[in-house]
């Protein structure tokens, strides 16, 4: 049987830092491989919610400790003393003693009483928002990927969570399919995103909420924690925790994508056209905008992928960029992909050579995936689960790697 | 020594005798039927979770008829009545009178199917389907998980009914009829809950 | 095997040859023949349920590796647990209680026999169904919680999860039967001057966990009667687009599954309780309050499901409530271990296997048992639910707490079933290497859980640094396969060569020492008077109950017949829900018919032969 590398290429060269943009994402990375040997330890805390968890910990901790030695040494001492020797009698037959079950009974009601105390008290305090302007996310679990949408925003993404350090952040949390659970265990304790439960006309459907403030910059590494069908091994995801400026950047990078019309048709250099401006003008973008994005010094590359992208593959039916007709909301939400550590929720290192790879196969790394690969068609004889359907996208080599280029020139 | 086996209630001799005093069958039919109790009790909840919660109608309101179901369900609880009687003229070695009260025992015990089939024409005449609403799917699973064991009930009776005419059910034998006695009442008692439950509280 | 060694041993005993060869198996209704049935297979089933183990370890022993597909890897861990918790754990316990309550009430055999032996065939029948899935690669793969809406049509739209509901439903029937049997044997057919409270501790446990059998059953078959409808005609239990709930399903499964985890031990606990005793020679200290303490374990088990269901957002009143029942359950489990050290202390310990077993039970279940009050903390389980942390702890505590105990039952009961000893070296060695193998396996997933590993993940990150404790686990695990091996070679070993034990090897207290090892088929030639706990420990009674027991009677008792009936009912009953997969509705009701003729023609044969 072969083996596959599942999250790292065999190949990995390091990226070529070509944008401004590009050089947190650096310092990010290298931040990264300081965070720790173990980057998903739940006894690591970074936010007020893991640390409520953290010192609830280390209490039960202790008195399961004391527990333990009680229970082992009474143990040990019983089974040297009273082993038997040669010569020995039969011992005295005591069958039980009212104040040895009364002390035994009610230590450790006593210890239960002391552990369950603080524990309902962290019960309530984990389960409030932790104030009235915390910053909203909807997560939305779907088989493999995380969908984040900030509505104070309006932006979109997935896989990848920013958040603006020592803000208090509140998740909302649903599925559109089966169970997940998110889980960053330096942030704190998971919770389950659960199908959203149609409700009656005027009814607000539930959903479950994570409250935390990370204090900490960082990107932290999680993963889906609840059994969710073939690839739930592969339902990573990282969150990226920044300073209040790189936060509201990266967000102002996503709007402005919107803002710029880039036009369907093949690039026009210079200004833009009439045309493109009515194009434009129907995707409810201005001129303006339009004319400063279709400046930017796009790779020739790149410039390939993106028309593959837009109109042969027609990625746009699933997939959205912001600021081009691809427009789709069924799949991760690709704008500002290249500013992205990670692709496939979390499992692989965004390298170009990786993208190619997930274009090309992704079931390689993500059996059961929802995207079909150049050789192969996605629908529900083959996904099961899947209301999707899709033809294989038929690219060569060469054309994977003109759309991984565009995907990663996107920032 | 001779005095202990004396003493004893379950010598060579007598098999059959037990520490309470009821026989093994009638107290394992108890134990089972508190399984029952378990099993029917959690199709309740879940009815009594999904009541009123139903996306698209049609509702309980619009669908039930009080009036025909309180029939049905008396004609159900008369049946007990007849089995009680059944029981009495087994004890009594009466077996022709007996077996009259296990047909009327059917007999009600099929009224009340029939009766309940045409509702449940009537209620998917109206769109209530096994898979219309949450509230579709556990009235017809809790009523007809109900229905399924008065028809098993039923086929009992006839069985007994066949044996007491082959004079196979003396008055010693009485626990075999009594037995069944215990499941009609049962039965009786799980729909007294879903009638009230599911029909009676809005 | 063994028939051959009860024949042997029976040739000393004089007048009935007890009948041999296949068919007098599978029409046997003799409750030690049912219960050594259930040993054998629930001991197979933990060689495939091992198996699946190991292939799970071995994809485990290096982060993202793919010895073979992801898809595979979920069936193998889905049927790991269905495996070991329904065809393993359970009727290993069932097979205890079929041999040994009966000798330790005084009783000849059980209630109702033939249910009896249709509770076993169903079991076996219902296992290989489950397990017909791995024949077109389409083993159950949801888990072996199997929540919605993962196992829907939509999600599982194989046959997998077909199997799985078809097949636990079906053993659901063996488990509620096997309730309804023993609490009728148990409260009705007590030897007299047996009264409740002077019954041995097993058989006391074993009436508690028949109580949690009959009341929890009925609600997981009612939940895979629903996942069973959502699936095959259409109804909406749990589909959130009709406004089903997929959290119901976790409601009632685990309103059963915690009863369940009860019923996995409760047994372990009855077992060690006479067994301590016997090796201390001194009575089981607090009788009453080890009683009354499982009574509670059994009471409030069915107060604490949601603590499995902190992370689903039941909100912080409802965490809270069941925060606190499951704390409170840890003091009578607290209790009981206490009383099982202080029957030890002052008394003098010989450390035959079968306690060793007790032992290592008392040292690891506490283990087991408090990164349970861990997780008894909502707060700390939303770090620890769903990852390897969890997976050590149920381990510790099924493993290292029921199946110990099942272990310690094996070695201290073998000599009553089949006249010969367990070899001890043998034994010690199988005892060690558990330990070992066990702990190595267990003890470093408390770390990968606790450094953030999920569970049910096909693989892993190589960042995560969790390498090394998968790989300790790996080795831990083929270790202690090795044990199960050592503890086949030893079963099959000493069945032919042991050496002979009598009537009470072990100079035991209850009343299943005092009749011949292996018993009569009828057990008690007549029934003796019981006037204490311990009837072969005091004077004068013992002399009374041995001179009764130890009698050769000139006229055998009469005892059932055998009958076929059961089995053919448990073939109709599997036969009959296997075509619920057809989803054709008159196929079904076909189906049933053969149910409803074995049933009434087992109704109507007699139970005994003619005149009885």
């Amino acid at each position: 049987m072969r083996v596959f590398p599942i999250w790292k290429s065999t190949v990995t060269p390091r990226l070529r830092a070509s944008a401004v943009r590009f050089l947190p994402v650096l310092f990010l990375a290298l931040l990264a491989g300081c965070a720790g040997e173990f980057p998903q330890s739940t006894i690591d805390p970074r936010t007020d919610f893991a640390d409520i968890i953290h010192s609830l910990y280390v209490s039960v901790f202790w008195w399961t400790m004391l527990i333990l030695a009680v229970v082992w040494v009474a143990l040990t001492v019983t089974l040297l003393r009273f082993r038997a020797k040669p010569g020995d009698g039969k011992p005295k037959q005591i069958r039980g003693h009212m104040g040895l079950e009364i002390g035994w009974t009610v230590g450790p009601a006593l210890i239960v009483v002391a552990i369950a105390i603080p524990t309902i008290q962290a019960v309530f305090a984990t389960q409030r928002p932790i104030s009235e302007d915390a910053m909203v996310v909807d997560v939305t679990g779907h088989r493999f990927w995380w969908e984040f949408h900030y509505p104070e925003q309006g932006v979109t993404t997935a896989n990848e969570l920013w958040l603006p350090v020592d803000r208090a952040i509140t998740l909302r949390l649903s599925s559109t399919d089966v169970i997940h659970s998110f889980w960053v265990p330096m942030l704190g304790g998971k919770r389950d995103l659960n199908p959203t439960v149609t409700v009656r006309e005027g009814e607000e459907p539930k959903v479950n909420y994570l409250y935390f403030t990370p204090r900490e910059t960082g990107l932290y590494m999680g993963q889906c924690a609840e059994f969710c069908g073939e690839s739930h091994a592969f339902m990573a995801m990282r969150v990226n925790v920044v300073s209040d400026a790189e936060f509201d950047a990266w967000t102002a990078g996503w709007l402005e994508s919107r803002g710029a019309a880039i036009p369907a048709a093949p690039a026009i250099e210079g200004g833009a056209t009439e045309e493109a401006g009515q194009e434009a003008e129907e995707a409810g973008v201005t001129l303006q905008a339009a004319a400063s994005m279709s400046a930017v010094d796009l790779d020739p590359l790149a410039v390939q992928g993106r028309d593959i992208f837009l109109n042969q593959a027609t990625c746009g039916a699933c997939h959205a960029v912001q600021g081009t007709a691809a427009q789709g909301r069924l799949a991760p939400d690709l704008t500002q992909f290249g500013l992205r550590t990670s692709l496939a929720s979390g499992i692989m290192e965004n390298t170009p050579e990786n993208v190619a790879a997930w274009i090309i196969d992704p079931w390689r790394f993500k059996p059961g995936a929802n995207m079909p690969g150049t050789q192969y068609a996605m629908d529900s004889r083959i996904v099961s689960g899947t209301p999707f359907a899709w033809p294989a996208t038929g690219l060569d080599d060469e054309q994977v790697r003109a759309v991984a280029a565009y995907l990663l020139s996107l920032k | 020594m001779a005095q202990a086996v004396a003493a004893s209630a379950h010598d060579a001799h007598d098999p059959h005798a037990t520490n309470t005093g009821v026989s093994n069958f009638k107290l394992g039919f108890w134990v089972f039927l508190a399984s029952e109790c378990l099993f029917f009790g959690t199709l309740i909840s879940t009815y009594m979770v999904y009541k009123g919660s139903a996306l698209e109608g049609p509702y309980p309101a619009e669908l039930f008829d009080i009036i025909k179901t309180t029939i049905s369900t008396t004609v159900l609880l008369f049946s007990s009545l007849a089995m009680v009687l059944a029981l009495h003229y087994v004890h009594e070695a009466r077996k022709n009178l007996a077996i009259l009260w296990l047909f009327a025992v059917i007999a009600m015990g099929g009224t009340f199917l029939v009766m309940e089939y045409f509702s449940y024409i009537k209620y998917i005449g109206y769109g209530l389907t096994i898979g219309s609403s949450t509230f579709g799917s556990s009235y017809f699973v809790l009523t007809g998980t109900h229905k399924a064991h008065v028809a098993v009930g039923m086929i009992w009776m006839a069985i007994l009914a066949w044996r007491l005419h082959k004079g196979k059910i003396p008055p010693s034998k009485s626990d075999q009829v009594e037995v069944a006695g215990l499941y009609w009442h049962f039965v009786d008692i799980i729909w007294i809950v879903i009638f009230t439950l599911v029909y009676l509280i809005p | 095997m063994s028939t051959a060694t009860i024949e042997q041993a029976h040739a000393g005993h004089g007048a009935h040859t007890e009948p041999t060869g296949l068919w007098s198996w599978i029409t046997t209704v003799d409750h030690k023949r049912i219960a050594i049935m259930y040993f054998l297979a629930a001991t197979f089933f933990f060689f495939v349920g091992g198996v699946e183990a190991l292939l799970i370890r071995i994809q485990l022993w290096n982060p993202e590796q793919a010895i073979f597909s992801a898809e595979l890897y979920n069936q193998l861990f889905t049927m790991h647990g269905t495996t070991m918790v329904f065809l393993v754990a359970m009727p290993m316990a069932v097979a205890f209680f079929n041999y040994v309550v009966p000798l330790q009430i005084g009783a000849r055999d059980v209630a109702f026999p033939r249910l009896n032996a249709l509770s076993f065939w169903i079991f076996l029948f219902g296992g290989i169904y489950i397990n017909l899935g791995w024949f077109i690669g389409a083993a159950p793969h949801a888990s072996w919680v199997g929540y919605a809406t993962l196992t829907s049509t939509a999600y599982s739209p194989g046959l997998n999860t077909d199997f799985w509901f078809i097949g636990l439903s079906i053993i659901g029937i063996a488990s509620i039967a096997g309730g309804v049997n023993f609490i009728t044997t148990i409260v009705n057919m007590r030897a007299p001057g047996m009264k409740m409270m002077r019954m041995p501790l097993f058989t006391w446990m074993t009436f508690v966990t028949s109580f949690l059998l009959i009341t929890a059953i009925p609600v997981i078959a009612v939940a895979l009667i629903f996942l069973g409808f959502d699936r095959t005609f259409g109804t909406v239990f749990f589909d959130p687009s009709m406004g089903g709930d997929p959290v119901l399903w976790q409601h009632l499964f685990w309103i059963f599954g915690h009863p369940e985890v009860y019923i996995l031990i409760l047994p372990s606990f009855g077992v060690i309780s006479d067994i301590i005793p016997t090796f201390s020679k001194k009575p089981l200290f607090g009788y009453p309050i080890v009683v009354y303490a499982g009574i509670l374990i059994g009471f409030i088990g069915w107060g604490v499901w949601s603590h499995h269901m902190f992370t689903t957002g039941l909100g912080p009143i409802a965490d809270s409530f069941f925060v606190a029942a499951t704390m409170i359950i840890a003091i009578p489990t607290g209790v009981k271990i206490f009383n099982w050290i202080a029957t030890m202390w002052g008394g003098t310990i010989r450390f035959t296997t079968a306690m060793l077993f007790c032992i290592g039970l008392l040292a690891v279940f506490t283990v087991g048992g408090l990164s349970g009050i861990m997780h008894a903390a909502a707060p700390i389980t939303l770090q620890q639910h769903d990852s390897y942390f969890v997976v050590a702890h149920f381990h510790y505590v099924i493993v290292g707490g029921a199946m110990m105990g099942l272990w310690a039952g094996l070695y201290y009961w073998f000599p009553k079933v089949t006249g010969r000893l367990l070899n001890e070296t043998l034994g010690k060695w199988h005892f060690w290497t558990t330990m070992v193998g066990f702990n190595l396996t267990f003890f470093p997933m408390h770390f990968s859980g606790l450094y953030g590993m999920p569970r049910r993940i096909y693989t892993y990150s190589a960042d995560l640094n969790v390498d090394l404790f998968n790989q300790l686990a790996t080795i831990g695990a083929f270790i202690f396969g090795i044990s199960a091996l050592i503890m086949v070679w030893n079963l099959w070993h000493s069945a032919r060569k042991g050496d002979t034990a009598g009537a009470n090897p072990w100079e035991a207290a209850t009343l299943e020492w005092s009749i011949p090892s292996p018993p009569h088929h009828y057990n008690f030639p007549e029934l003796p008077v019981i006037r204490s706990r311990e009837p072969l420990w005091n004077d004068g009674e013992r002399e009374e109950v041995l001179a009764v027991t130890m009698l050769e009677p000139e006229t055998e008792p009469v005892m059932p017949v055998p009958s076929y009936w059961p089995i053919l009912l448990a073939l109709s009953i599997t036969v009959a829900w296997g075509l619920v997969m057809t989803g054709i509705w008159w196929v079904i009701v076909l189906g049933i018919l053969p149910v409803f003729f074995c049933t009434l023609m087992w109704a109507f044969e007699p139970a005994f032969p003619e005149g009885h």
